[in-house]
């Protein structure tokens, strides 16, 4: 097990590196830079422009860059963001909790009902329950998530006048239950996409298991219908969900960029979209780090689950 | 044609009643005679912005949306009102050669302070903060904004506490107008910094102006509080907060439901125009914005050298077709570089006139015969050449398709290449590696008509001038006329200058004038003092005014 463990941790590490470079040439190698938002102010030259990029080091030569970005990283040392000299890990860790509270309970949200939909389905197969599940999933698919938003809002906020337009909090107020009265919409909203994910999902998964013959068996000895269901299908078909469950984690914190900007929820999706349009370098390469070792750290955790879960699975 | 009269004289009228409106709306220094302004400093305002403040040291380079921020928290010696006058702030007086505050030639300045001014911090401010400010602006350490002007400075001294002299190295008139953007920062505070650029201070600023630091929520919304020790008027609310909303869409949708007070910057779009105005409870007017879209000719490409050429695609440049078609009707056809409402604007300039057979006529004069696939080309040059702007901006993607499909009717191969912001206006615009460009530009600073860094020939980056003049256009004349301009300190006689400089420019043609643009705004009912002011860049320079009145 730490021989496995030392050995994932090696090849990640290899990983990372890779990537980090990838990134951070692709990034510096496009032309623009983050002073060519101030190109057009009036009275810039480009001389001052010039005068600003050496002294934020911007002219050295980029493996030179590289090296110095690395060597802080090392130390601990995100950099600090371009546009507002925040160190980069405050930054993300401040756009980070609003993305936990939207993925968090939009997660919760889509795989409740999700996994419910799915078992139900699959166990009242062809039932009009089951056609309008199928047909719900493809709806919820083909439309665009800032579809469902802007609709929401025009119903429930310029309409009903029952809930915020956006926003994560009333500004002066931000109680709980203000979180929670502007958590609603964008919440439902992004959970009705993953809805529809995982009720297919759950759905395909339970019906592999259902029909196998160990439930067959479990059914022969007179086990309930309801444990057979719970403990022998439910428990085995939940399985693979695992893995789909690890593979979302990244997309969990790297946030969802549409609908932060239809609700104006300042997340991680938001951070990374501005960061590039302002070329603020290490920011970008921050997230870039960030989401990589959440992908790496989140693969390797469902491979863990799997294995504790399933006896069949050896970690070597 | 007569479809289009009507519309631009219905623009006219609508950027009439927008000035009037301005002229009844509580004044700078009416507003305590006309509506009850509260005695102590109530409620809240929410202003969205589109772009996020990040910058709040006032020295260092910024956007429109820090400038509103800043306009906020500090105070310059003079503020510049919506007429183009210069007013004290920080200072007792404007100086002028009448009060002997500048010398005949422009070269000694003499600056008188108030005595009665604190910093957010209860210290002084004294004629020490401003000899720092003018230090530090040209400190070679520093990530200063713009040097321009202050580089010009010698002799700093501090006289008293409340008044300074400087002598300039040479004459620069448009100096006044730096001075009005240039906020005064704390000696106190900034002075035993180590790195200015990293100081504390530039995350929690302390001013002198109407509004404290209060706190910010990165990515969305910062609040400031009221300063009850402020010199001037105001301020007559307890928290300005400005909050961050990412998309122009959304912003509009919150400024329908309530969820902000004023729609800031950039506004709403033109195509929501018709939809605002019907709204419950919500004033919105239309502001001209010193903005001047344009086709900007990169002056060194062979195909551009010939003046008939830019007049021929001039007169086959459709304006009106895409101001109405595309905006709205908002904007206002120009014929000048400068806002209309600029002092300086020449209002004589020859009017453009959209006619096809006109623009055929004058390349076939010019010898410009068309080759294969109907392109003219004279000598071997093509009238082919590619048009670029910041891609995603629809409405300018859609300018250029009828662009381009006038100027194929007088022979003219346009093709659209279109480069994400970052490149954009990275180095492809600063060294001028484009053909053409449309862009939007403010020529002016601040209400300074001054153009030397857009127009000088010693401007051009990529001939390795200082400047911004990336259409590397080059006129002995104009050099000539752009150097009488900043060393002139009678407005009228710069005035004169700057007529014959717009006359010029007009008659050559560097650049094709499209339109100036005005910006669809929007407040809630209720809430006073809100004036637009063209000689700024954006519309909260003076929310010290605000107030609610219900």
């Amino acid at each position: 097990m730490a021989r496995y463990l030392l050995k994932r941790l090696g090849q990640s590490i290899v990983l990372l590196i890779i990537v980090s470079m990838i990134g951070f040439f692709m990034l510096h190698l496009t032309p623009g830079g983050p002073l060519s938002q101030y190109a057009l102010t009036p009275g810039m030259t480009q001389e001052t422009i010039d005068r600003i990029a050496e002294q934020m080091g911007l002219n050295r030569p980029l493996p030179v860059q590289y090296l110095d970005w690395v060597w802080r990283l090392v130390q601990g040392d995100w950099g600090e963001s371009y546009r507002d000299n925040q160190p980069v890990l405050s930054v993300i860790g401040r756009h980070l909790f609003a993305t936990l509270l939207l993925m968090g309970s939009s997660t919760a949200i889509s795989i409740g009902i999700g996994t419910w939909i799915g078992i139900r389905g699959a166990t009242h197969r062809y039932s009009a329950f089951d056609y309008v599940a199928t047909v719900g999933a493809m709806v919820a698919l083909s439309i665009p998530t800032f579809w469902f938003g802007l609709v929401g809002i025009y119903i429930f906020s310029l309409e009903l006048g029952w809930l915020p337009a956006g926003n994560m909090y009333e500004i002066g107020n931000g109680s709980f239950l203000d979180y929670l009265h502007h958590l609603i919409m964008p919440s439902v909203v992004l959970a009705l996409v993953n809805i529809a994910i995982w009720s297919r999902y759950m759905r395909t998964a339970t019906l592999d298991v259902i029909n196998q013959d160990f439930v067959k068996t479990a059914r022969a000895k007179g086990v309930s219908e309801r444990r057979v269901l719970m403990k022998h299908v439910v428990g085995n078909a939940l399985l693979p969900m695992i893995t789909l469950a690890g593979m979302q984690l990244p997309n969990l914190l790297s946030g969802a960029l549409v609908t932060e900007t239809v609700f104006t929820w300042p997340g991680m999706g938001r951070l990374f979209l501005d960061s590039l349009g302002y070329n603020d370098y290490p920011v970008v390469m921050g997230l870039l780090m960030f989401s990589a070792i959440l992908v790496l750290l989140g693969n390797l955790i469902a491979d863990l689950i799997s294995a504790a879960i399933d006896p069949r699975i050896r970690l070597s | 044609m007569t479809s289009n009269r009507i519309t631009r004289r219905g623009t006219m009228q609508m950027m009439g009643l927008a000035g009037a409106a301005g002229l009844f709306a509580p004044n700078l220094l009416v507003s305590r005679a006309l509506a009850a302004a509260p005695d102590a400093p109530t409620g809240q305002i929410i202003v969205g912005f589109s772009q996020e403040p990040t910058v709040f040291n006032p020295l260092m380079p910024r956007i429109e949306v820090d400038d509103g921020v800043q306009l906020s928290l500090f105070d310059a010696l003079f503020r510049i009102s919506p007429e183009g006058e210069f007013i004290p702030a920080l200072a007792a007086e404007v100086p002028t050669i009448e009060n002997g505050g500048l010398s005949e030639d422009g070269l000694e300045w003499r600056v008188k302070l108030r005595d009665d001014v604190k910093w957010h911090d209860g210290e002084p401010f004294t004629a020490e903060d401003v000899k720092f400010t003018l230090e530090l602006v040209v400190d070679p350490n520093f990530r200063s904004w713009r040097t321009t002007g202050h580089d010009l400075v010698r002799d700093l001294t501090v006289v008293s506490p409340t008044e300074i002299t400087w002598r300039m190295e040479e004459p620069f008139a448009p100096y006044m107008a730096i001075l009005v953007e240039t906020m005064m920062v704390p000696k106190h505070i900034l002075g035993p910094e180590e790195d200015r650029n990293n100081a504390p201070f530039n995350q929690a600023p302390v001013g002198t102006g109407a509004f404290k630091w209060g706190s910010r929520t990165a990515g969305d919304h910062l609040e400031l509080v009221a300063n009850p020790d402020y010199f001037g008027e105001g301020p007559y609310i307890e928290r300005l907060i400005y909050k961050y909303i990412p998309d122009l869409t959304v912003l509009y949708t919150q400024f329908k439901s309530g969820d902000i007070d004023i729609a800031g910057s950039q506004y709403i779009t033109p195509d929501n125009y018709e939809e605002a105005k019907t709204l419950p409870g919500k004033v919105v007017e239309v502001v001209p914005s010193p903005t001047v879209e344009s086709l900007f000719l990169n002056m060194e490409r062979p195909q551009f050298k010939e003046k008939a050429v830019r007049e021929a695609l001039y007169a086959a440049l459709d304006k009106q077709a895409i101001i109405d078609a595309l905006y709205y009707g908002l904007p206002t056809p120009t014929e000048s570089y400068l806002p209309q409402q600029s002092f300086f604007y020449n209002p004589d300039l020859p009017q453009h006139e959209f006619n096809i057979e006109r623009a055929n006529q004058i390349l076939d004069e010019a010898g410009w015969t068309r080759g294969a696939g109907g392109i003219r080309e004279k000598d071997g040059v093509r009238l082919s050449f590619t048009n670029s702007t910041t891609s995603g901006n629809h409405l300018r993607e859609q300018a250029q398709q009828f662009i381009q499909q006038t100027f194929a009717e007088i022979g003219v191969e346009m093709t659209i290449s279109n480069k994400p912001p970052a490149v954009m206006w990275g180095d492809y615009w600063t060294n001028s590696e484009f053909d053409t460009v449309i862009v939007g530009i403010v020529f002016t600073t601040g209400a300074d008509a001054d153009v030397t860094v857009r127009f000088h020939s010693g401007a051009i980056p990529a001939q390795d001038g200082a400047g911004s003049n990336t259409g590397q256009y080059q006129n002995e004349e104009v050099d000539k006329l752009l150097e009488q301009g900043t060393s002139t300190f009678v407005p009228e006689e710069r005035k004169e200058i700057y007529h014959q400089l717009q006359k010029i420019i007009r008659d050559d043609l560097p650049l094709l004038p499209m339109f100036q643009y005005a910006t669809v705004r929007g407040h809630k009912e209720g809430i006073m003092g809100i004036v637009p002011n063209i000689n700024t860049r954006i519309d909260t320079w003076h929310a010290a005014a605000y107030y609610w009145d219900n």
